[in-house]
């Protein structure tokens, strides 16, 4: 067992019954802090380092294994946040654990954090590793996410391929912003011929985290840009689709 | 007697055993809903009819007419068509379509109630009778009740329960005049009557007045038979014959009883028997399959019985229960899903949904795929449905050929029936025990024996230690009240017609309940993990509480508070065992609240958990509103943790779902859905009632109820039109957890 005294993880909310964060149904755990500030960030409450609740590794296993009949073949737990890497060591130690039990593990992350931990998780623990792709340059990266690790990020995801173990990647859409013709050039580019990638999902910006900025007293960024048409949508997937396997 | 030669000869040609003929020719399907029909044009036409008199019952304020000169009876009424032309599937309770009909012998100052409700009296010589001659059961159960048994009714600690309407939940057996035909059962009848003998002692007697009636309302039936120029002395020889003789059996009990629950049993299969035989010979179609079970539930929809307002109290929405149990599997492994358990769900399509009969799916999860996700997508599309767990009920009874009485209690058919006891308020029970055992509204005194008057922050031992007193308390009152309700209904209202199709002598248990154990649990769990002070008024008595600090709270699955509620249901039930039944009944019990959950609030003081005086219960065994907040799983998982063994009358659970929550397409919210019951059956959980909609339906029903006839609702083990719900009702289900997903 590694990290033996990390026993602990300090989250923000559980969800026993999620189906939009990887396979089936799923067991989320939201946990509290995130490395970066993403102007859209729909949790804008998981972000500060402060707040949260202390809870036991040991009973977030229970939990999942009371919820085990529900998950059938495909689901299981996933880590969502705030940022997980955030909290390695810890979720080294609970994957561990839920794979002892046969229980599919998932981390829902920006992939951005180096750590010896999470190295272990990416090559190893992680049944499923969900990347989320804030931008495609550097420049729009910096401005979306407060943060220049663009190529944090492409070094954990080639970490994952080399690993050969399965990944998502998730990029979410907006409007004037993440739109551009070279942004989608630049993600089949870059990952057409990835060998491992399952998935590429569309996230379409929505503006159902505008009131919890507005309750946290925080100005949002992009108030007056609305969600993107259908429309566009279904343009932007059918164009992957040609590239990738799976593009929901 | 004309024989069915092409069955096969069995322990049911020589004795009454539907079961074993079920066993013997039952053809079970494991393919999916592509072979379903669409309704017929006389199908519509009827059903269009229907409507027309729906909406004119709903415009006279629930009643679109009334006999107030006739005390009804199997045969007192002229036959009723709704389209003779159109009708392939004939019997209405009056004579006319959705006539309502005076039960008097439940009590007669309900009748007169109900009927001065819409401005209207019983004949004089009705009254006359009811008033000078004929003692009702409720008169009966009057003379009985003792002082203290009528404080907690009156104070509301016992609530609901059958002592002034008709008591329901027996399940008559209604295939037997399918299989056998009425001259068989009668023969049969006289020979158990024969073999009651002698020493005559009181429970010797009684047996063999009630058989002498049974053996009068078979005769009655095929007088009804007669009426519509049918004869149903002799067995059906063919489909549509077996589904008229199956609902004119049912059309008797529901013409001479107007119990709260007048469930049907589990039919489909035993007539998917004679439907499948005819379609093999090639006597009739697929359309003529489904026009027969499309005829038969709309039949069943137009079910009617005279009620008070304040009935719809704890029964909103003027349900009958017509409950219809389809799925499950047989003891030898095999499914008992036929073609017909579809059709029977096709004609939510065919007709539109609606909250009667009340089907309830006997989920296990060996049921094949294809019913299983029919019953998802059927679910999805129209909250019509609930589930009940078969793995769970038959192996723990031993039972494979049951129905459920109204909501979600298991009973074996023609073999064991239930007197229904309605519920003891727990929540209330709760506040006694830091009210020196008074009641905290009227200060009434209770319970004896209970000294708690402190100001401090309470101390969950101490208060543990006496809401065991009080439970103690209650349980004997409650037991003693069931007593005389039952004793006085066999006297005075007895089921003739129902008892007449179940064996003599059956197994009888006795249906208590409980109401508000997610706030005694939350209660608790407060007082044990933060601090709580009550605040006390001049009297004494608790008026609110300040509570410091949070708690664990029932529905996350968290087992500190979780295991409380466990704990209590065990501690109740295990009570209420100690007590002597009539007839040598059993004691059961069940965690279920029906809409009555309103009215439970509205009777309680506040509670230790932060709930205000008067605020609604949680129906059933639901955690309370809002306070699941870890999704939909948890919410169910701490449910399944109450043991079906403490409370096997039924624990019931409803749970409200926003479509999208469910998934994308509909492909994924079947998947989504049938493994959410897979997982909540697994767990060894009994019930559960699933909507899948949105609140925004809901409140566009509550603005313009006309364009919302239909749309049906599950509450508390039962389903409801929604606009006919009162304001409150309806305010309370929308206040409920709607599980979205994030």
């Amino acid at each position: 067992m590694r990290f033996p005294n990390n026993n602990t993880l300090t989250i923000h909310s559980l969800e026993s019954f999620g189906i939009h964060d990887g396979p089936g149904i799923r067991f989320v755990i939201f946990l509290q802090a995130c490395n970066m500030r993403c102007i859209y960030c729909h949790n804008p409450d998981t972000i500060q380092i402060h707040g949260g609740t202390v809870v036991s590794i040991e009973s977030l296993v229970e939990r999942a294994e009371r919820m085990k009949p529900y998950f059938a073949d495909k689901g299981g737990v996933t880590v969502s946040g705030g940022e997980p890497m955030l909290q390695a060591k810890a979720l080294v130690h609970f994957f561990e654990l839920l794979s002892q039990k046969n229980i599919h593990t998932n981390i829902d992350t920006n992939g951005t954090i180096r750590s010896e931990a999470s190295h272990i998780l990416l090559s190893e623990c992680a049944d499923l590793v969900m990347f989320d792709i804030k931008a495609t340059t550097h420049k729009k990266f910096l401005d979306i996410t407060g943060t220049n690790k663009l190529d944090a990020l492409l070094v954990n995801i080639a970490l994952r391929e080399a690993a050969k173990k399965p990944y998502w990647l998730r990029y979410v859409l907006i409007p004037g912003i993440t739109d551009s013709a070279q942004s989608f050039q630049w993600l089949i580019d870059s990952f057409r011929h990835a060998r491992y990638l399952e998935r590429v999902e569309i996230l379409p910006y929505h503006t159902l985290g505008v009131q919890k900025w507005k309750s946290l007293g925080m100005k949002y960024a992009l108030e007056g840009v609305n969600p993107p048409t259908d429309e566009s949508i279904q343009q932007i997937k059918t164009l992957l689709r040609s590239y990738f396997q799976h593009v929901p | 007697m004309v024989q069915l030669s092409d069955f096969k000869a069995g322990a049911w040609s020589n004795t009454i055993d539907v079961k074993d003929f079920i066993s013997l020719h039952i053809t079970p399907y494991t393919g999916n809903s592509s072979f379903l029909v669409g309704p017929t044009e006389r199908t519509t036409q009827l059903w269009n009819i229907c409507c027309n008199a729906l909406k004119e019952e709903r415009e006279r304020n629930g009643l679109r007419s009334v006999d107030t000169k006739t005390v009804s009876s199997i045969t007192a009424f002229a036959p009723g068509y709704i389209n003779k032309d159109l009708e392939i599937i004939v019997g209405l309770q009056t004579d006319e379509l959705l006539k309502r009909a005076m039960k008097p012998h439940g009590g007669f100052n309900i009748v007169k109630k109900a009927l001065a409700e819409h401005g209207l009296t019983p004949s004089d010589t009705i009254t006359e009778c009811f008033t000078k001659h004929v003692k009702t059961h409720n008169d009966g159960v009057f003379d009985a009740y003792t002082t203290e048994i009528r404080k907690l009714r009156s104070l509301g600690f016992l609530t609901g329960l059958p002592d002034n309407y008709g008591r329901g939940r027996i399940i008559g057996d209604y295939r037997r005049v399918a299989l056998y035909g009425i001259q068989r059962l009668i023969e049969e009848k006289n020979k158990d009557l024969d073999a009651i003998t002698s020493p005559m002692t009181d429970a010797t007697i009684r047996l063999r007045e009630e058989v002498s009636e049974q053996i009068r309302a078979l005769y009655a039936m095929i007088a009804l038979g007669e009426m519509y120029g049918l004869d149903i002395s002799r067995p059906a020889q063919n489909a549509q014959e077996a589904v008229q003789w199956t609902y004119l059996a049912y059309l008797a009990a529901v013409k001479e009883q107007d119990g709260a629950a007048m469930s049907l049993g589990s039919v489909s299969t035993f007539l998917d028997i004679f439907i499948e035989r005819d379609l093999q010979a090639g006597r009739i179609t697929e359309t003529q399959a489904q026009e027969y079970i499309d005829q038969f539930i709309m039949k069943l929809r137009m079910v009617r019985h005279l009620r008070m307002e304040t009935y719809e109290q704890i029964f909103a929405g003027d349900p009958t229960w017509v409950t219809e149990s389809i799925g499950g599997v047989l003891l030898d492994g095999r499914s008992k899903v036929t073609k017909t358990s579809f059709r029977f769900l096709q004609t939510l399509y065919n007709i539109g949904p609606s909250p009667e009969p009340n089907i309830t799916i006997l989920w296990s999860n060996s049921l094949p795929q294809g019913f299983k996700e029919f019953c998802a997508q059927v679910s999805i599309e129209t909250s019509s449905i609930q589930y009940e767990n078969d793995d769970l009920m038959r192996s723990s009874t031993n039972c494979d050929d049951y129905g459920i009485a109204c909501c979600v209690s298991m009973q074996e058919l023609g073999k064991h029936i239930q007197f229904f006891g309605a519920r003891a308020n727990l929540a209330k029970t709760l506040l006694l025990a830091i009210n020196n055992g008074k009641c905290e509204i009227t200060g009434t005194q209770i319970v004896e024996g209970i000294s708690y008057e402190s100001n401090d922050y309470l101390d969950y031992e101490t208060v543990l230690a006496h809401f065991k007193t009080a439970m103690i308390s209650i349980a004997r009152v409650y037991s003693d009240a069931i007593n005389i309700i039952h004793y006085m209904h066999d006297t005075y209202y007895y089921e003739k017609a129902q008892m007449a199709l179940i064996d003599t002598n059956p197994k009888i248990n006795v249906a208590y309940g409980i109401a508000g154990l997610s706030i005694v649990a939350d209660s608790l769990s407060a007082i044990k993990y933060a601090k709580v002070k009550p605040i006390r008024n001049e009297q004494g008595l608790t008026v609110d509480f300040s509570i410091e600090g949070d708690f664990p709270k029932y529905g996350n699955d968290d087992d500190r508070v979780d295991f409380i509620a466990r704990d209590v249901v065990h501690f109740f039930n295990t009570e209420l065992a100690k007590f002597p039944l009539y007839k040598n009944a059993l004691p059961t019990m069940s965690v279920l609240t029906i809409t009555s959950n309103v009215m439970y609030g509205l009777k309680t003081g506040a509670t230790p958990d932060g709930r205000a005086y008067g605020e609604a219960f949680a129906p059933g065994a639901n955690p309370m509103h809002g306070r699941d907040t870890h999704g939909v799983i948890a919410s169910l998982n701490s449910v399944a943790k109450i043991h079906y063994e403490d409370a096997k009358d039924g624990i019931s659970n409803t749970i409200s779902l926003i479509p999208k929550s469910l998934g994308k397409s509909m492909e994924e919210r079947v998947a989504n859905l049938v493994q959410i019951l897979t997982g909540y059956f697994s767990c060894n959980a009994q019930h559960l009632n699933i909507n899948v909609l949105d609140k925004k339906t809901l409140q566009a029903a509550m603005k313009n109820p006309e364009q919302y006839p239909q749309l049906t609702i599950r509450v508390s083990g039962y389903a409801v039109n929604f606009v006919r719900l009162t304001l409150d009702q309806q305010k309370e289900v929308l206040s409920r957890s709607f599980h979205e997903s994030l």
